[in-house]
C-alpha cells in the first residue's frame, strides 16, 4: 500500500503522518511537494497533513486550495482513490469544496492542544474498518480554527447517510456540551463524503500511535487503510 | 485603461455566531459601555485593480469574493466602493 503525503508551506504534521503510515509493516510512504500537479503512479491513499499551511491566511486551507498538486488530489479522489484529510487537511478539504461544511474559529476563541475522547460513529469506511462501531478513542486535538458548521439541511443528509464518522464524547462514549471541545456542531469531529473515500478529521491519529507517546488509539486508522487495500486485492 | 481600489467587507453571516465578536462585546461592557449590542467582526479588504469602467471592475471584484476572498458557506461580503485611481 503506498500512501503520498502533500506538504504545502507551512505543512507541520507531515513527519508525523509519515511515521505513523510506516508503523503498517505493508505500507510505504512519499510525500508530494504542493507545487507537483500530478499524482505519481500506483499511488493508493493521500494524506493531506496538519500544520499552517500557507500561514492560514484568509481563511484556514483557503489558499493550499489552489495549489498545483490540490487539482491533481481532486482528480484522484474522482477515480476513487482515497484521500485522508487531518486538521488542516480537513479545512483545506472543507475549503476546496470536496466536503460539505466549514471549520470556523473555536467557541472558546483560543488554540487548544489535547487529548480528548472520540466516538467511531461508522466502522464501515476504508479509514475506520479496524475499529468497532461506538468504540471510543483517546486522541489528541490542537487546532483554533475546529468548530465544524454546515447548514441543517447538509448536518441531517450527513446524519442520514452515516458520514458522520467520529463525534467527541464523553469516557462514557456520550456526546455531551462538555466534551465538545470546539463548539462543532453535533460534536463532529469527521466526516467523510458521500461516495465514502475522502475523510476529513480535526483529531490527530498520527500523532497517537504508540503507547510511549500517549495513546495507540489512533493506529487503526491507518490500518484500517491497509486492510481495505488487502480486502480489495490491491 | 483605467485604474479603481475597491474596498470590500468580509463579515460571518448573521446565522453564524462570531466568537471574536462576541468576547469583544463581553470587553466593551466591562469597560462600561453597557448599551452595547450584537457585536460583528469582518475582514476589510483594499485592493487596486483596472478595468474599463466601474461596473467591470464591480463584477471582478464579486467573483474574487465567490471564488477566494469570501467562504459562501459561513461569510457575506460587500463591495463597499469603487472609486477611480487618478492616473
Amino acid at each position: 500500500m503506498k500512501v503520498g503525503i502533500v506538504v504545502f508551506p507551512g505543512s507541520n504534521c507531515d513527519r508525523d503522518a509519515f511515521f505513523a503510515v510506516t508503523l503498517q509493516q505493508e505500507a510505504t510512504a512519499q510525500y508530494l511537494w504542493h507545487k507537483e500537479s500530478e499524482i505519481p503512479q500506483g499511488l493508493d491513499c493521500i494524506i493531506l497533513p496538519g500544520g499552517f499551511s500557507y500561514g492560514d491566511y484568509l481563511r484556514s486551507g483557503a489558499i493550499a486550495r489552489f495549489s498545483p498538486i490540490m487539482r491533481a488530489v481532486r482528480a484522484f479522489a474522482d477515480r476513487g482513490g482515497l484521500v485522508l484529510g487531518i486538521c488542516n487537511g480537513f479545512q483545506i478539504l472543507t475549503e476546496a469544496g470536496m466536503l460539505p461544511g466549514a471549520l470556523l474559529q473555536n467557541a472558546e476563541q483560543r488554540f487548544i492542544c489535547k487529548s480528548v475522547t472520540i466516538r467511531v460513529d461508522n466502522s464501515a469506511t476504508p479509514f475506520t474498518n479496524a475499529y468497532t462501531k461506538g468504540q471510543v478513542l483517546r486522541i489528541p486535538i490542537a487546532h483554533g480554527e475546529g468548530r465544524y458548521y454546515a447548514d441543517p439541511a447538509t448536518i441531517a443528509q450527513l446524519e442520514k447517510n452515516g458520514q458522520v464518522v467520529f463525534r467527541y464524547v464523553d469516557t462514557d462514549g456520550i456526546p455531551t456540551p462538555q466534551s465538545n471541545p470546539n463548539g462543532s456542531i453535533a460534536n463532529i469531529a469527521g466526516i467523510i463524503n458521500e461516495r465514502g473515500n475522502v475523510l476529513g478529521m480535526m483529531p490527530h491519529p498520527e500523532r497517537a500511535c504508540q503507547a510511549l507517546l500517549g495513546s495507540e488509539d489512533g493506529r487503526g486508522v491507518f490500518e484500517s487503510v491497509v486492510h481495505y487495500f488487502a480486502s480489495v486485492g490491491v | 485603461m483605467p485604474q479603481y481600489r475597491a474596498t470590500i467587507i468580509v463579515t460571518l453571516r448573521p446565522t453564524i455566531l462570531d466568537v471574536q465578536g462576541r468576547t469583544v462585546e463581553h470587553a466593551l461592557h466591562s469597560l462600561g459601555f453597557e448599551s452595547v449590542r450584537q457585536v460583528r467582526i469582518g475582514k476589510y479588504i483594499t485592493l487596486d485593480l483596472e478595468a474599463s469602467d466601474p461596473h467591470h471592475a464591480t463584477g471582478q471584484c464579486q467573483t474574487m469574493c465567490q471564488e477566494l476572498l469570501a467562504n459562501p458557506i459561513i461569510e457575506d461580503f460587500s463591495i463597499a466602493t469603487i472609486e477611480p485611481i487618478a492616473p
